[in-house]
């Protein structure tokens, strides 16, 4: 029998540490989306030519939206299951009659839930700088719930891996974020010499921009079926990781 | 009665090599309060984690209440609370809803009525909406305690509950382990403070070196506590124990200086003025007297380092 109440707790002892700090939590997209929007859409966007017949402002909307998520995700997931671990309190969770797919369940999807509102705060922002038609709303749902949820697996595994606060900082900052920036957030691969295009085609945060920005315009580095099995090799990943990490009880259980 | 806990051959050795338990056996009763005693590194807390679920077994089985701890594992963790050495905290939660949230854990729906009582119970009512961070010492292992009890559990583990906590809350706790007795729960903890098994179990094990070296009734192990040593210094040192000294428990040592009485102070009468009277008459002259009495220490010191 599932133990939907523990479920249930995790998830809302997760979001309220967001709620806590809920002018951090929407202050920092707003102001970190504007910003972007004011230097790239306005300042550098306005000498910069349409994109597939997309302004440039509009252009990079999507590639916000993914770098929000993907670190967002990471740094919500790794910090929850972090933290526990950290202070010793894990071992109430290790020692509850609790499954560890409910743990995952619990953590991950309130790391997830706070990316989705999160990138939901940045559309927002967005429109009042540029027009925004999404063409496929349900692509663009699926790209947005799917991240959400494979990189907040992701950074439940780091959050897992992480010894210190060092490690729970390094993989965010030396891996994310520069697959996030070469990933075509601000700018299609076909603008890159053709060595940096294939180069950029073994960036998976690319299938992820890619897909995304297909939903919103209809436009794409690479076909939509291709990001979107991408994403789903990459959730599949994740998960085999987080199983065997809980089956050997990886930096968990002695 | 089936025992609420079952500890078969129990073993556990860490990636390290370091071999923590070995092939324990141990049958818990309902509502019995049982102490471990054992110095640090025996193997309490790992003999603990393994039944909570926070350590895996390397050999072994124990059942609680009948379920396997791994098997059934969610069955076997319903009934137990733990409460560990450490001050564990989320150091920005508030003490209320930290308990909520234990309770939830354990699948528990929310009964705030219960919840309520029982930090009122631990005298924390007027704490509720207060931060972890800013309880002191003593309050934070209080809520360890209602986080521990937040799910009604029938077995607590307390590891080391009064380490490092003062005489007052440490008489605290006893009268709160008191009560969970009277309510029948079965309480099993961890210390390596004598006074603290003397004063609240009903039994004692003995851990040392991973090994399980006596459990025995409370009361059994203070009638060996019962015997005290009564030392004669002679003025001239005897060869041996005079034969008219022969029905009394004697012994000699020091070369002879010394003559050491062994008697039972729970029996009618001691024999000391009967033997000193004795000793007069064999022509023992006494030159100094001393007592002593063998504490559950001794014994337990004995135990865990024979030589």
């Amino acid at each position: 029998m599932i133990n939907f109440q523990a479920i249930k707790v995790i998830y809302h002892h997760e979001m309220m540490r967001a709620w806590n700090t809920l002018f951090q939590t929407i202050a920092s997209p707003v102001l970190s989306t504007s910003l972007y929007f004011v230097v790239f859409g306005s300042a550098i966007g306005s000498r910069i030519e349409d994109i597939g017949g997309v302004s440039y402002g509009a252009f990079i909307v999507p590639g916000l939206m993914m770098l929000s998520l993907l670190t967002q995700s990471v740094a919500n997931a790794s910090f929850g299951i972090f933290f526990p671990k950290f202070s010793g309190t894990v071992y109430e969770i290790m020692s509850a009659p609790i499954s560890s797919l409910e743990i995952l369940i619990g953590f991950v999807g309130a790391a997830a839930s706070k990316s989705l509102i999160i990138g939901i705060i940045i559309l927002i922002t967005a429109n009042f700088f540029v027009d925004i038609h999404i063409m496929h709303p349900f692509w663009m749902a699926t790209f947005l719930i799917l991240t959400c949820i494979s990189f907040s697996l992701l950074g439940f595994i780091i959050g897992l891996w992480a010894t210190n606060f060092e490690k729970l900082q390094v993989v965010p900052l030396l891996v994310i974020t520069p697959l996030v920036f070469l990933g075509g957030t601000f700018y299609s691969i076909d603008m890159l010499p053709p060595f940096w295009q294939n180069v950029s085609l073994f960036n998976p945060v690319l299938y992820l921009v890619s897909g995304f920005r297909w939903s919103f315009f209809e436009v794409s580095d690479v076909n939509v079926y291709v990001s979107l099995a991408m994403i789903l090799v990459f959730l599949s990943v994740c998960l085999g990781i987080v199983w065997w990490m809980f089956k050997t009880g990886y930096r968990l259980k002695q | 009665m089936q025992p609420i806990i079952s500890i078969k051959n129990l073993s556990k050795t860490y990636d390290t090599g370091h071999h923590a338990l070995k092939d324990v056996n141990l049958d818990i009763q309902k509502g019995e309060i049982l102490a471990l005693l054992g110095p640090n590194g025996a193997g309490k807390t790992t003999l603990i984690s393994i039944i909570c679920g926070l350590v895996a077994p390397t050999g072994g089985s124990v059942t609680v209440d009948g379920y396997d701890i791994i098997s059934d594992y969610r069955e076997t963790r319903k009934r137990i609370g733990l409460v560990p050495q450490e001050l564990a905290i989320a150091a920005f939660d508030k003490v209320f809803e930290t308990v909520q949230y234990s309770r939830g854990l354990f699948g528990k729906k929310p009964d705030n009525a219960y919840l309520e009582q029982l930090l009122s119970d631990l005298s924390l009512s007027d704490k509720l909406t207060s931060e972890l961070r800013a309880l002191s010492g003593g309050m934070k292992r209080r809520v360890l305690i209602a986080k521990a009890l937040s799910h009604e559990p029938r077995v607590l583990f307390l590891d080391e509950p009064t380490a490092g906590v003062d005489v007052e809350l440490r008489k605290d706790m006893w009268k709160i382990v008191n009560r969970l007795r009277e309510a029948g729960v079965t309480i099993i903890l961890t210390t390596h403070y004598i006074e603290e098994a003397e004063a609240i179990a009903d039994r004692v094990g003995v851990i040392s070196g991973g090994e399980l070296l006596l459990v025995d009734d409370k009361n059994n192990l203070m009638q060996k506590l019962g015997k005290k040593q009564l030392l004669i210094e002679l003025k001239e040192p005897a060869q041996a124990i005079p034969e008219s000294l022969a029905g009394y428990a004697l012994a000699l040592s020091k070369k002879g200086s010394e003559i050491i009485y062994t008697y039972d102070i729970t029996s009618d009468g001691t024999g000391i003025t009967a033997l000193l009277q004795a000793m007069a008459e064999a022509g023992l002259t006494m030159k100094d007297l001393k007592t002593s009495q063998s504490s559950l220490e001794d014994i337990f010191v004995n135990l865990v380092n024979p030589q």
